[in-house]
C-alpha cells in the first residue's frame, strides 16, 4: 500500500472506458435499427445478405491477419461494421455471391493491403461497393423487390426502382423533348411530369422506408435514431453531417429546378437516395475523415458539391459513395492545411 | 556486367513494367485480351531492337543538345513500319490496338533505353537489351492480360473458359482491374524478392 503512493507516472493520468471495440460494436448497435427496417421492408433475403456480408468481413480480416503473422483483432468490431455498411449498400435481390466477394474486397484490398485498422485511406465499405458497382452493374442497380407496406403509389409499384431512378428517368424524358422538340409524344411529356410531382410529394414514404433502394438506405426515420445516439455518444461530428447534408440542400434548391434558380426541391434530395446514410454513417469514418473542425466543414461540403454535380448533371442517379470516396482521398491535405496555430499563435 | 546479363535483366530484374513503371499508358489500355497483349508486345519488341540498334549505331555523331528530337524520328520511322504492316495484315489486331500503336512512339520504355543504354553502348549490348526489354514488356502484357481475360471476360484468346455460368468481373477489363492486377503483383514480386534476399 505505501509503495503505491510513491510511485509516479507519466501523463496521461485520466483514463477513459472509451476504446476501439467499444466504439465499434455501439457504431454497430446504432446502426441495427436501420438493419431491422431492412429486414422488415425487404423480407428474410435482406437478412441473408447483411448476414453473408458480415461473415465474409469477418472472416477475411481474420485469414488476412494470420496471414500476416499479426494479431487477430476481429473481436474489436470493425469488420463487422465495414460488413454491415456494405451490405446496406446493396440491392435486396442481388445474388449470394455478392456480398461475399464485396466484403472479401472491402476488406482486404480496402483495408488490411495498407495495413490494417487505421491505416486505410478510404471507406473499405464505399470501396467494396465501388468494386461491385464496377464489375457487375446489372447485379448492384436493379431493385426488383418493392418494399412492403407500398411504394410512391402508381410510378414503382411492379419494380421497386429507387426514387433517385425515377427521377432520372423522367428528367432524361423532359430534356429529350426540350432538345428535340416534336419527337417525344406528349403523353410520354406529361407522365414524366407527373412523375416528377408525385416524387416530389412522397415525402411521407421517403421518410419513413416505404421506397425501393439499397436495404440500408430507405429508412430516414430509422437511420436518424443511430445516428442521434452516436451525436449524444460524441462518436461522431456533427460538422460533416451538417456540412454535407447542407450543401446538398442548398445546390439542389439552387439548380435543382427546371423553371430556373432557385426552383429546385431540396428536402427530396436530402430524403432519397443514400444521402442520410452516407453523411452520418459513411462519410465520418474516423479514419477517413479529416480531424481538424476547419477540415471537416471543407470535407462535408466538398462532399455534398460533388454528390450534387453526379445527382444533376452526372450519368448515374446517385453519387453519396462516390463523392465520399473520392473526398476520403484528400484528407491528409485537409488535415495538413487546417492545422490550428501551435499554442494558438498568429503567423506573423 | 556479362553480355547474357544485358538480355536478361528485363525480363524480371529490370522489368520494363513490374521494376521500372515505365509505359503503364498502354499496358493499362491493351492488356486486357491475351490477343492484344502478343500483338502490342511483338510491336513494341520490333521498334525496340531497330531503335536501340540504330540508335546505338549513331551515338558518336548525335549532338547532345538535340539527342531526344533525333531518337524520336528514329523511333517514329520503325513504329510506322510496324503500323502500315500490322494495318496491312493483320487489321483486326491494328483495328483493336487503335491509337496505341501510333502512341508507341512516345513510349518512355523505348526512349528510356534509348537516352539511357543504346546512346552510350555499343550495338551488340543495345540489341540484346532491346530485346531483353522487348520480351519483359511482353511477358507483362501476358501474364496482366491473362489474369485480366480470364477473371474479366471469362475467355482466355478469345475461347470461353469459365462457362456460360460464370459472370464476368467487368472491372478486370477497365483500366481500375489493370491498376489491381499491376500492384498486386510487384506487392508479390518485392515479397519474393525480399525473402531471397535474408
Amino acid at each position: 500500500m505505501e509503495d503505491k503512493l510513491w510511485k509516479v507516472s507519466t501523463s496521461p493520468h485520466l483514463s477513459d472506458r472509451e476504446s476501439i471495440p467499444r466504439i465499434m460494436w455501439l457504431v454497430a448497435a446504432s446502426l441495427a435499427p436501420a438493419g431491422i427496417g431492412a429486414v422488415y421492408f425487404f423480407g428474410a433475403r435482406a437478412a441473408w445478405t447483411i448476414f453473408l456480408a458480415v461473415a465474409s468481413a469477418i472472416a477475411t480480416e481474420a485469414a488476412i491477419q494470420k496471414l500476416r503473422g499479426k494479431p487477430i483483432t476481429v473481436h474489436d468490431g470493425s469488420a463487422f461494421v465495414t460488413g454491415l455498411l456494405l451490405a446496406y449498400n446493396l440491392p435486396a435481390e442481388v445474388p449470394f455471391w455478392i456480398p461475399i466477394i464485396g466484403s472479401a474486397f472491402a476488406i482486404a484490398l480496402g483495408k488490411q493491403i495498407f495495413g490494417g485498422l487505421g491505416y486505410n485511406p478510404m471507406n473499405p465499405a464505399l470501396l467494396g461497393r465501388a468494386f461491385l458497382l464496377a464489375s457487375w452493374p446489372t447485379h448492384m442497380t436493379i431493385f426488383r423487390t418493392p418494399p412492403r407496406g407500398g411504394t410512391i403509389s402508381g410510378i414503382d409499384v411492379e419494380t421497386g426502382a429507387t426514387p433517385l431512378n425515377l427521377l432520372k428517368q423522367a428528367q432524361d424524358v423532359l430534356h429529350q423533348a426540350k432538345v428535340a422538340p416534336g419527337e417525344v409524344p406528349a403523353q410520354k411529356i406529361s407522365e414524366a411530369m407527373m412523375h416528377i410531382s408525385k416524387l416530389y410529394e412522397s415525402y411521407g414514404n421517403l421518410f419513413w422506408g416505404k421506397v425501393g433502394g439499397c436495404l440500408g438506405e430507405t429508412s430516414v426515420f430509422l437511420l436518424l435514431i443511430g445516428a442521434a445516439f452516436l451525436l449524444y455518444k460524441r462518436y461522431i461530428d456533427l460538422r460533416i453531417p451538417v456540412g454535407y447534408i447542407g450543401s446538398v440542400a442548398l445546390l439542389t434548391w439552387a439548380f435543382g429546378g427546371s423553371e430556373g434558380l432557385f426552383t429546385g426541391n431540396p428536402l427530396f434530395h436530402v430524403l432519397a437516395g443514400g444521402l442520410v446514410l452516407g453523411a452520418f454513417f459513411m462519410a465520418t469514418d474516423m479514419v477517413t475523415s479529416p480531424i481538424t473542425p476547419r477540415g471537416k466543414w471543407i470535407f462535408g461540403i466538398g462532399c455534398g458539391v460533388i454528390t450534387v454535380i453526379i445527382r444533376l448533371i452526372g450519368g448515374y442517379p446517385e453519387g453519396v459513395s462516390y463523392s465520399i470516396l473520392l473526398m476520403n482521398l484528400t484528407v491528409p491535405l485537409l488535415d495538413r492545411y487546417t492545422k490550428p496555430a501551435i499554442f494558438g499563435a498568429r503567423k506573423r | 556486367m556479362s553480355v547474357g546479363k544485358e538480355f536478361t535483366k528485363g525480363l524480371y530484374a529490370e522489368n520494363p513494367v513490374f521494376k521500372q513503371a515505365l509505359g503503364l499508358c498502354p499496358t493499362l489500355a491493351v492488356s486486357n485480351s491475351v490477343r492484344n497483349a502478343v500483338g502490342m508486345g511483338l510491336a513494341m519488341t520490333f521498334v525496340l531492337v531497330l531503335s536501340n540498334i540504330i540508335v546505338s549505331l549513331i551515338r558518336r555523331f548525335v549532338p547532345r543538345k538535340i539527342r531526344i528530337p533525333i531518337y524520336i524520328v528514329v523511333i517514329a520511322t520503325f513504329v510506322t513500319i510496324v503500323d502500315l504492316v500490322m494495318a496491312g495484315f493483320a487489321p483486326d489486331l491494328h483495328k483493336a490496338l487503335g491509337i496505341f500503336v501510333p502512341l508507341i512512339v512516345v513510349n518512355c520504355i523505348i526512349l528510356g533505353r534509348a537516352e539511357a543504354f543504346a546512346g552510350r553502348n555499343s550495338v551488340f549490348r543495345s540489341l540484346l537489351d532491346g530485346l531483353g526489354m522487348g520480351f519483359g514488356f511482353s511477358l507483362a502484357l501476358f501474364v496482366l492480360a491473362f489474369i485480366r481475360e480470364i477473371l474479366g471476360d471469362g475467355r482466355l484468346y478469345g475461347f470461353p473458359l469459365l462457362g456460360p455460368g460464370f459472370e464476368p468481373m467487368l472491372i478486370m477489363i477497365l483500366p481500375p482491374g489493370a491498376f489491381l492486377t499491376i500492384g498486386l503483383l510487384m506487392g508479390l514480386m518485392n515479397w519474393l524478392d525480399k525473402r531471397r534476399c535474408s
